[in-house]
């Protein structure tokens, strides 16, 4: 009995042993270097496609495709699904945004794994519950869904691409977005500080 | 040669498929790299507490309008064929302060929440399947608000043909403003860190 104790022992005592490498994650980049390399890779999509970036036209077409699937003749009769589904011809998956969308993903973890921030982990501040910070989470994105097809476009479409062909209202989107978060910054302070 | 290549057909759209690719893991990196994976940072520039939002938005917005600006005077890209969204004033002025919203709530936007999720947030998750849910609404509503969602249209129209003023001056103003705007934040971060003592991530 006393042997298998003592096993049993060394076993925790060799694991608690075993050094633990603790790798502090990379500070952010300087924000003007990486604007300039934003604002390059956003040259580079005007200059080899003719179109800026975006995110959520490809959230778009899979809620479109599958709306389409479950129920085919509700999407037919809706135009909003009907222009992302197409006439047919082709797969509404094979799309640019969608394999843009691939792309952010890809390239997030390749540079969170780099810089060793890929941590799983809750986004919040300290005085809030995961819960609510769960339900604010929901509820953002909700609205953040419903305003930007009421936009034609999120802040990849509209203010960042928009923002840099000068379209007015890209501009007029930026700014209101501008205006909806420091009008709401106030309410939702015992989440963020 | 000339550009955007795609409207000149040097290439398929198969092929435009990898190009998507690769510029969107080009577009995650940076990104990633601005620190636009975690919603608290992308927060507090609503507190005035860290500005990077308005700093890398605005940089990399007057970075590629020089650039396009600067190839379209030199007869490279044919500025005509570069995509434009269509205005419609008003529902885009709406879905904006509704998106500005959602963002101070939930935390993060479309293209920032991608980047949380491939990074491990599960608060970025939550926002995705809110979006699902927003953008299902929408869908389900559309046909009652269509008509306001097709309102107020003025076409394709941009800040110099609306205003009348050359391209070049809408430029020099922009660059002005940015500059403007990156000096205030400046300001206002030493002073919000003098404020509060804590270090700027």
């Amino acid at each position: 009995m006393t042997s298998i104790t003592k096993t049993i022992t060394n076993a925790f005592e060799k694991d608690e042993g075993r050094e633990h490498i603790h790798i502090d994650a990379k500070p952010y980049s300087n924000p003007y270097l990486v604007g300039i390399g934003l604002g390059l890779v956003l040259l580079a999509a005007f200059v080899i496609m003719g179109r800026g970036l975006g995110a959520s036209g490809a959230i778009s077409t899979a809620v479109a495709v599958t709306v389409n699937i479950i129920a085919p003749e509700h999407a037919a009769g809706n135009d909003f699904y009907s222009e992302y589904i197409g006439d047919g011809s082709t797969n509404p998956l094979m799309d640019w945004l969608i394999f843009q969308t691939l792309g952010v993903l890809a390239g997030g973890f390749l540079s969170g794994t780099i810089s060793h921030r890929v941590k799983k982990g809750v986004e919040k501040g300290p005085h809030i519950s995961t819960k609510m910070r769960f339900v604010y989470a929901f509820i953002g994105g909700g609205l953040l869904g419903y305003g930007a097809k009421l936009a034609r476009g999120c802040m990849s479409g509209q203010a960042l691409s928009g923002g840099a062909v000068l379209n007015l209202g890209s501009w007029v989107f930026m700014m209101m977005v501008f205006v909806g978060g420091y009008a709401a910054a106030y309410f939702m302070r015992r989440q963020w500080t | 040669m000339n550009a955007p290549f795609f409207k000149f057909d040097y290439f398929n759209s198969d092929v435009s498929l990898i190009v998507a690719f690769v510029i969107g893991i080009a577009f995650g990196i940076a990104l990633e790299k601005g620190g636009f994976g975690r919603a608290t940072i992308l927060a507090s520039q609503f507190y005035f507490t860290n500005m990077r939002v308005l700093k890398v938005m605005f940089t990399a917005i007057v970075t590629a309008m020089i650039g396009l600006y600067f190839l379209s005077v030199i007869g490279f890209v044919d500025l005509s064929l570069v995509y434009l969204t269509q205005t419609n004033l008003l529902p885009m002025a709406v879905g904006g302060l509704i998106a500005g919203l959602g963002f101070i709530i939930g935390g993060y936007c479309p293209g920032t929440s991608m980047v949380a999720v491939a990074t491990g947030k599960l608060d970025a998750m939550v926002f995705v399947a809110g979006m699902i849910f927003g953008i299902l609404v929408f869908g389900e509503m559309f046909p009652g608000i269509e008509n306001f969602f097709n309102s107020g249209y003025m076409g394709n129209v941009t800040l110099p043909s609306y205003f009348n003023l050359s391209y070049g001056l809408v430029v020099f103003l922009v660059v002005l403003m940015a500059v403007g705007a990156f000096t205030a934040a400046e300001w206002g971060e030493k002073k919000m860190a003098a404020k509060s003592g804590k270090e700027i991530l």
